[in-house]
Order: C-alpha cells, then structure tokens, then sequence
C-alpha cells in the first residue's frame, strides 16, 4: 500500500505542502514557488501514471513488447512550458509590485491600497 | 477551405498576434487587430449558419482519426459562445484605439493588441475543441495574456489585482488540469466524446468523483462563482476599461462554458447530478452569490467595482438555471451568456468613454454627467435597466425564462429569491441615474463633452442589440432552446 503507491504518496504531500505556502505566506515570491511546487506536484502525477509495470521506452525495436505510455509525458511537456511562462509572469508582476509599492508582504500592499481609497 | 471553418476560427487570431509585432504605428496595429478579430466574427457567422443548417461539424486535426488525434467539434452550443466572444470583441476593439491612448503607454500599444488577439485565440479555443487537454491548453493561453492585459491597467492596484488573478487562475488551471489527468487514469482517452462513451463504464470508482470534483472547482474559481469570486473585482476594476468590457463579456461565460460541457456532455447527466448534490449547491451558491454580491455592488463608490459585483451576481442568475437541470434552465442560463455578454459590453464600454473624458469612475464624479454626456448615460441607463431586466430589453428575456423554469420545477422559494435579487438591481443602478441626473453638476465639470463617435458607434450598437433582442427574440431563444435540448439529448 505505502511502498506500492509511492509515487502518489510524493504526489499528494508535495501537492500539499505547495497549495499551503500559496494560501499561508504573505511574500509574493514564496507564493509563486508554492504554486511552482504545487504544479510540479501535477508533473510528477502525469510521468507516474503513464509507467506501465515492467515497460521499456516506447522504440520500436525488436524484442520491445510492452511499453511505458508516452502520452502523458508528451502531455507534461505542455504543462511545464506553460506552468514556466505562469512563474515568469508571476515573478516580472513581483518585480513590478515591488517598483510601484515598495514591498513584496501582502500585508503591507494591502495596507498601502487601503489608504489608497 | 469552408471545411476548415473550425480551425481558422481559432488559428487565424492566434497567428495574427505575432504578426503585431511587424506593425510600427499604434494606429495600424489596430486597425490589423480589428480586421484579425472581424474575420472571426465572420467566421463564427458561417459557422453558425453551417451547423443550423446540417448539424455537429467535425474536425481532425492533421487528419488523425478522433480519439488519437485532436478533434474540433462545433455544435450549437459551440458555434453559440463563439459568435458571442468574437462579435464583443470585435465590437469592443473598434473603440480600442481612443480609449487606449488615454490609459496605456504608447510603446506599450503594440503589446495591448497582441494580448488581446491571444487571449481572444484562447477563449475561441477552449469552444472549439473537443480534446479535454487542448481545453486546459488554451484556457492557459487566454488566462496568461488575461494576466497581463489586467497588469497593463494605469493604477498600480491593477499590478496587485493581476498577481491575485494570476495565483488563483493558476490553482484553478491546475485543479483543472489534475481533474483531466485522474479521467486519463481511469479511460485512456482525452478526447470528450469519448471520455462521455468510456466515463459510464467506470464511474463508480472514486477516482471518477475526485475527478470530477477537481473539475467543477477548477471551473467555478474561473467562472468567479460565489464565494470564489475574490479575484474578479479588482481586476475589473483597475484593468484597463476596454479590457474589462472585452472579459466581462466574454472570460467568465467561456467558464461557464466549460461548466456545461462538462457536467452535461463529458460526465452525462445523471452522473453529475445524481451522483454528487451538485444541485442543492449550485442553487444555493448561486442565490447566495447574487444576494451577497448585489448587496456589495450597492456600497461601492467606484462604477468599474459596482458593475464587477454585479457581474458576480449576474453568474449566480446563470448558476441557478444551470442548476434547475431541465431544458428550460439551461435555456436560461445560455440566453443569459448572451445577454449579459450584450448589457455588460454596452456598460463597460459607456464607463470607457466616461474614464477617457473625465479620467475617473468614482460615482461622485458622475454629477450633472447626465446632461453633459447624454448619449454616453442614456447607453448606461439602458443597460442598467437590462440588468435589472425590465421588459423590452435582453434581461427581461433570460429572467423571464429563468423564472419559467423555477415554476415549472416546483422552485417558488427560488423563484421569489430571483425576483428579489433583480429589485437588488434596481438600487445600484438608481445610484448611477441619480448622481448623473439628479445632483448638479461639480465646479469646473463644464468644459466635459460628449464621448467622441469612436465610443459612441460601438457603444451603441451593443444597446441597440441589447434592445433588438429583447424584442425580437427568435434568433437567441431559438438557438439556445435547440442548444439546450441537444445537450439533454445526447446525454439522456
């Protein structure tokens, strides 16, 4: 049960531990690399399930019978490009968040846009 | 080449924003952007008439037989979104280029319109397809250039609005991203037909439930759902007004949507609303998110935030009539896709032209503009009262058959809550009317003019619409009856 669905058992705590520091940290750039975490998380769940017990890479040469799925993997590629371009976007916002309010805390931006209004 | 309908649809604006980049001046930019965005529309036009005329269009892609390769399927309800997304956008560039000048850095023009015409590819996308994981692809082209077209607004809370939007639009792909992994798991197929063949097979196993679960959240966090709507107010808000009246229109309702597609097509009926208590929740959320958000919309001081909150409570009028579950509710909800696309566009654009003559939507700016910008308030005073859905107009419509369908369930308690959230409406909307005609004018406010015809032509040919198809009903309520008893139909 444990050893079995190792994998999966990565999959939930790293998934876990990314969605907490995107809900529980107030600096901007800790959140982004929770949500890095959170969506690798996802990576390792799609490469995991497409691993088929006892399969090879999927060439095709003779004495290759049984194979891993490379769908999935195929799949993650995309994920990842666009999980890099939502870090990218996340950090140049940071930057720029820091330039006009001088801080990267929630709290302290929160607090500059109360006076604000 | 009318056999590639289904992929020009979405290829022509995506392949056009790179192109931008070889077009100096701001002006011509625009005017590409606009005939880019305008070619879509007529695309969506003979899409529609294609599909009204000898049913579902198929599309391979490459010619990769369907479950291998990626399928584009357009039916009603598909065709349907995509008029409403290009015909906004492409009534809500032509006033793009005046009001842009006034919010958005010249150098920065360029970009403004390679960012509109992704994220009008992405939302075309997300309709077109018919592949679960081409879904997720394009609903990330359209978010990140959404991110980013938000971070373009003037203030610098629109940068704080963008990286809020940006980590909750995120959680929300992801959760919808595991969700089409965990159906991968359990089926070997992404491609949604499929998926509704393979799905009953196997729908007992808990993965299917997580699954699904993983979906519904992920959609309802980009659809601004009650009580997942945080990010949607400031980001309407400080965004740049013809951003905000282009996704007002059209970002939440390609949610909305996906929300359909895949309770009704992918999981089938009975799986979605038997299986789980999808209903009591959708109702209750749904009615709760117009309460709790039309009362918000009356405490705000800033027009941009006070239609953004009813936008939130405008989806809770389409949650409820998805929730009724019969062919009238769903009747309603996509009427109300189109109508709300209509009233809000009208509304955003009129706060446009406002912003670009006085530079600020602060209702307490508004005095006396009811005389100085007649046209411009007369377009706000109609889509308010489309909002609250008096009679003659678009609102009336879709409340009308939402009503329909709460009686014909037995729902009166919902009923009565409906009607008490429109006269909600009526409160926030007399708010505008009586500061822009009633209060006098401020000092020094007499040299404000009337918004240039660059607003006015497009503003009001959305209220216009907004009137026609109040009256003369036949095209959405027959396309939206057909769409609606076609997804009862194939998912019995």
């Amino acid at each position: 049960m444990l050893m079995g669905l190792y994998n999966y058992w990565v999959v939930v705590v790293l998934m876990m531990v990314g969605f907490y520091i995107v809900i529980a940290h107030g600096n901007l750039i800790k959140k982004i690399v929770g949500l890095s975490i959170f969506q690798t998380s996802v990576f390792i769940f799609y490469i995991s399930m497409a691993k088929v017990d006892g399969g090879t890479a999927p060439i095709l040469a003779e004495g290759i019978k049984q194979y891993s799925n490379p769908l999935p993997h195929v799949l993650i590629l995309t994920a990842i490009v666009v999980g890099i371009a939502t870090t990218a976007l996340g950090l140049a916002l940071a930057v720029r968040i820091k330039e006009a309010y001088g801080s990267i805390e929630e709290e302290e931006i929160q607090k500059k846009d109360n006076l604000d209004c | 080449m009318l056999a590639h309908l289904p992929i020009l649809q979405v290829i022509v604006p995506l392949m056009a924003a790179p192109l931008c980049l070889f077009l100096t001046r701001s002006r011509l930019v625009w005017l590409f952007a606009l005939m880019v965005s305008g070619a879509a529309f007529l695309i969506s036009v003979l899409l529609l008439q294609q599909v009204m005329a000898s049913g579902t269009i198929i599309y391979e892609l490459g010619g990769w037989d369907a479950p291998w390769g990626i399928e584009y399927r357009i039916d009603l309800l598909n065709a349907f979104l995509l008029l409403i997304i290009s015909a906004i956008s492409t009534v809500v560039l032509f006033a793009a280029h005046t009001s842009i000048k006034e919010e958005i850095p010249a150098d920065r023009h360029r970009l403004f319109y390679i960012l509109y015409l992704l994220s009008l590819a992405g939302m075309l996308g997300i309709v077109a397809t018919a592949d679960a994981f081409n879904v997720f692809v394009f609903l990330e082209i359209s978010s990140l250039s959404a991110y980013a077209l938000i971070a373009l607004g003037k203030d610098r809370r629109a940068l704080w609005a963008a990286y809020q939007y940006l980590i909750m639009g995120t959680i929300g792909a992801t959760f919808i991203l595991i969700g089409i992994g965990l159906m991968y798991q359990m089926t070997g197929t992404l491609n949604m037909y499929d998926l509704s063949q393979r799905l009953p097979g196997v729908e007992n196993s808990r993965t299917v439930f997580v699954a699904f679960t993983f979906i519904i959240v992920g959609v309802c966090l980009k659809l601004a759902l009650f009580p997942l709507h945080l990010w949607l107010p400031n980001a309407y808000a400080y965004a740049p007004s013809i951003v905000t009246a282009f996704f007002a229109a059209t970002a939440t309702k390609v949610a909305v949507y996906l929300l359909i597609r895949f309770t009704f097509s992918v999981f089938g009926l009975s799986f979605s609303f038997t299986a789980l208590p999808l209903q009591m929740l959708f109702v209750a959320l749904g009615l709760l998110g117009i309460f709790v958000a039309s009362f918000a919309a009356i405490y705000q001081q800033n027009v941009k935030h006070l239609f953004a909150y009813s936008s939130i409570a405008q989806i809770g009028y389409m949650i409820v009539g998805f929730s009724v579950s019969t062919t009238t509710g769903l009747m309603a909800t996509l009427l109300h896709l189109f109508n709300h696309a209509l009233m809000k566009s009208a509304l955003f654009l009129a706060l446009a032209a406002v912003v670009y003559r006085i530079g600020s939507v602060q209702i307490n700016q508004f005095h006396g503009l009811g005389r100085q910008m007649p046209y411009t308030m007369a377009a706000i005073v109609i889509g308010g009262l489309s909002l609250i859905g008096v009679p003659l107009t678009v609102g009336f419509v879709s409340k009308w058959y939402l009503v329909l369908a709460t009686i014909e369930n037995g729902w009166w308690p919902v009923t009565v809550l409906i009607l008490l959230g429109s006269l909600l409406a009526i409160i926030y909307v007399w708010r505008i009317v009586e500061a822009a005609y009633f209060k006098p004018p401020l000092a020094g406010s007499e040299s404000i003019k009337e918004a240039p015809l660059s607003f006015l032509i497009p503003i009001w040919t959305l209220v216009i619409a907004n009137i026609y198809f109040g009256i003369d009903t036949r095209l959405s309520v027959q396309v939206a009856q057909a769409a609606a008893q076609s997804l009862f139909g194939v998912s019995p």
